[in-house]
């Protein structure tokens, strides 16, 4: 059964006269809140309102108008796609799915009250909460660092503003200077999502600035797709880029925003553009409601329900779940589940297992794509990994440009699962 | 532009054998593999994934009886766009350029030589109804032997409906493809095949091969039937 727009603006004309009082129109029905309209939270409220074909009062809290995907943000920088097309707005999930969208900030949970408060001062009632607000950055992470200077030292981990700006410093970067990064330690959004970006950024600086030197330092012994990532950044980018390990003080690092310099284990570079990307947690809104242990909110596998907290469920990043990587496929995942459990809790349509799975490819060069996935199940405990691939080094250049073509496929897909 | 032209001039004056449209039809049966994992032409083809190409020469577009065409190539049909020698021409080099949303995920052949290689095979099945050559049907998109049990079982759309939500983080609901395959409308049989093929490892892809690999036979069952039957 698929939503059927007819059906919607016909059981909308049926209530017409009751159009200028919202909140009578919903009285009855179920509501449904979710805060945050990324790749959790914009699937898991156009699921719901498309699957309940009107039977539940969908709101979605969401500040930016335009939501620009972090996913993907990366081949901006490379110049593979431009920041319009990474653009999206929630139009059609106002329009076509009947989901009141709100463009505000979430500043509190009641829960006794099942309320949430938004900046703007209205307070919105739910039966059900969603959060998927994503993460923020724990606070003296790294030393010398805090969000006011994320303009002279930018973390580009949220998509928009930020990895325009990235772009732009690398862009103004002089002849043979120093682009560095400061690698996060785990868990964190997007695994893979750092070598990524020095890939797009060496690409990018190969053509206009080819002997710039790019830097690292990694606190992560390891990280996602090395193997691959090493060979590519060798064969494609040789000489251009070292990275520094916790062995060698990756881990031990202070910057200074205003003399532009990355110091590692005591050793002071002066660098040009200095990309900050911090320890992660929750986005703030889950402290605020309580429902975090650490820096993230537990959840139970078969729903995503909180641990703490039967009718509020959290997905994607700011979730701590168990076996999956903090990452966009992974939110539009759970947040599938999360609708069928939630559809099935407040209108009694059946609930299937719980399934999950996960994608992520990388682009090191023009054409070279690579990709690492598993699908996963719920346990008592966590959702557990069954089964993976993951792309391997040596593999023909038509197999890593079907790759980095199937990427752009998903691209399209997951944009259109989650804004319709 | 005026290649073409001419052949369509050699067309009308002389007929239609196979040298004159310049191709190899020989090669173009070769070629015609790459196609006939969705397309079957021959005696008794029928419509699969894509429509049966039997006299696709001078048909209309979207005139197979009983296909459901895609919304993109149903507009293109509605403006007047006819199968012949040039528009099929054009279409086989990069469907998604003649026909934008068309389902058919395929890139195109980019070499004229094996356009009019095909196209000369094509030719065959088009030249007169009565006049197609007396072999069987090309290979359907059978790639893969299923158990008629396994092809018997039939599959709950509810339940195939929640499970699509797996595919539809890379597969459009819609049928757009660009990079990924359509699987939307595909016949249960065709569906339940291919996703079999991908579950013993016989088709190549670690993401289809992971995915299939923990579906059981009753949830390919309700994939089929819910993809087949989504508007």
């Amino acid at each position: 059964m698929t939503f059927n727009r007819r059906i919607f603006l016909g059981s909308a004309a049926v209530t017409a006269g009751l159009l200028a009082a919202p909140m009578v129109r919903a009285q009855g029905k179920p509501r449904v809140v979710v805060v945050g309209g990324g790749a959790g939270g914009a699937t898991a409220a156009r699921y719901i309102a498309k699957d309940s074909q009107g039977a539940i009062d969908v709101t979605l809290v969401e500040p930016t108008r335009t939501y620009y995907t972090c996913f993907f943000s990366n081949l901006y920088l490379g110049g593979f796609r431009d920041m319009q097309s990474l653009g999206h707005s929630y139009g059609t999930l106002a329009a076509e799915y009947g989901i009141n969208v709100v463009h505000d900030w979430a500043v509190g949970v009641d829960r006794d009250a099942k309320t949430v408060t938004l900046a703007g001062g209205s307070s919105l009632p739910y039966d059900r909460l969603i959060l998927s607000p994503g993460i923020d950055f724990v606070d003296g992470a790294v030393e010398g660092w805090d969000l006011s200077s994320q303009n002279a030292m930018p973390h580009a981990y949220k998509g928009g503003s930020q990895t325009e700006l990235l772009k732009a410093q690398i862009m103004a970067m002089p002849q043979g200077g120093t682009y560095a990064m400061v690698a996060p330690p785990n868990p964190y959004r997007c695994p893979p999502g750092p070598y990524e970006r020095i890939s797009m950024v060496a690409h990018t600086l190969k053509e206009v600035n080819p002997t710039a030197k790019i830097l690292i330092a990694d606190p992560k012994e390891k990280f996602s797709k090395q193997g691959l990532f090493e060979e590519g950044w060798n064969d494609h980018y040789a000489g251009m880029i070292e990275r520094i390990g916790p062995d060698f003080g990756g881990a031990d690092v202070v910057v200074d925003p205003a003399a532009m310099t990355l110091s590692i284990d005591g050793d002071v570079n002066n660098v040009d553009v200095c990309n900050v990307i911090p320890a992660m947690k929750a986005g703030r809104i889950a402290e605020i409601a309580g429902i975090t242990e650490g820096n993230w909110a537990p959840v139970n596998a078969v729903d995503m329900s909180s641990k703490m907290d039967e009718n509020i469920h959290v997905l994607g990043d700011a979730a701590a779940q168990g076996d999956m990587p903090k990452s966009g496929f992974s939110a539009n995942s759970q947040a599938k589940v999360c609708a069928n459990a939630v559809r099935g809790a407040l209108t009694g349509s059946t609930v299937f297992p719980a399934r999950f799975a996960n994608t992520c490819w990388s682009l090191i060069d023009t054409e070279d794509g690579v990709k690492v996935g598993a699908t996963y199940e719920a346990t008592e405990e966590k959702i557990a990994k069954v089964d993976g691939f993951v792309s391997q080094t040596g593999e023909s250049d038509e197999l890593r440009a079907a790759t980095y073509q199937e990427s752009i496929g998903w691209y399209d897909g997951i944009v259109a699962d989650m804004f319709g | 532009m005026w290649r073409r032209l001419f052949f369509i001039a050699l067309l009308g004056a002389a007929g239609t054998s196979q040298a004159e449209v310049g191709g190899d039809a020989e090669n173009g049966q070769t070629l015609f593999r790459q196609c006939s994992g969705c397309h079957e032409v021959g005696q008794g083809a029928r419509d699969r994934i894509g429509p049966h190409l039997n006299n696709i020469f001078d048909r209309p577009a979207g005139a197979a009886d009983g296909y459901r065409y895609s919304a993109g190539l149903q507009r293109a049909a509605d403006g007047g766009l006819v199968w012949n020698y040039d528009t099929l021409d054009d279409f086989i080099e990069n469907p998604r350029r003649l026909v934008s949303n068309t389902r058919m995920s395929f890139h195109g052949f980019e070499a004229q030589q094996e356009r009019d290689d095909l196209l000369a095979y094509l030719r065959q099945f088009s030249a007169s109804p009565g006049n197609i050559p007396e072999a069987a049907p090309t290979a359907a998109a059978v790639d893969h032997a299923v158990a008629p049990e396994v092809l018997a079982i039939i599959g709950d759309p509810a339940y195939g409906e929640y499970l699509s939500g797996e595919c539809t983080s890379c597969h459009q609901a819609s049928g757009a493809t660009d990079g990924i395959p359509s699987i939307t409308n595909w016949p249960a049989d065709d569906f339940v095949v291919v996703m079999h093929a991908y579950k013993e490892g016989v088709r190549a892809h670690p993401v289809m091969q992971m995915m299939a690999g923990r579906l059981s036979n009753e949830e390919i069952a309700a994939l089929a039937a819910y993809f087949e039957s989504i508007e």
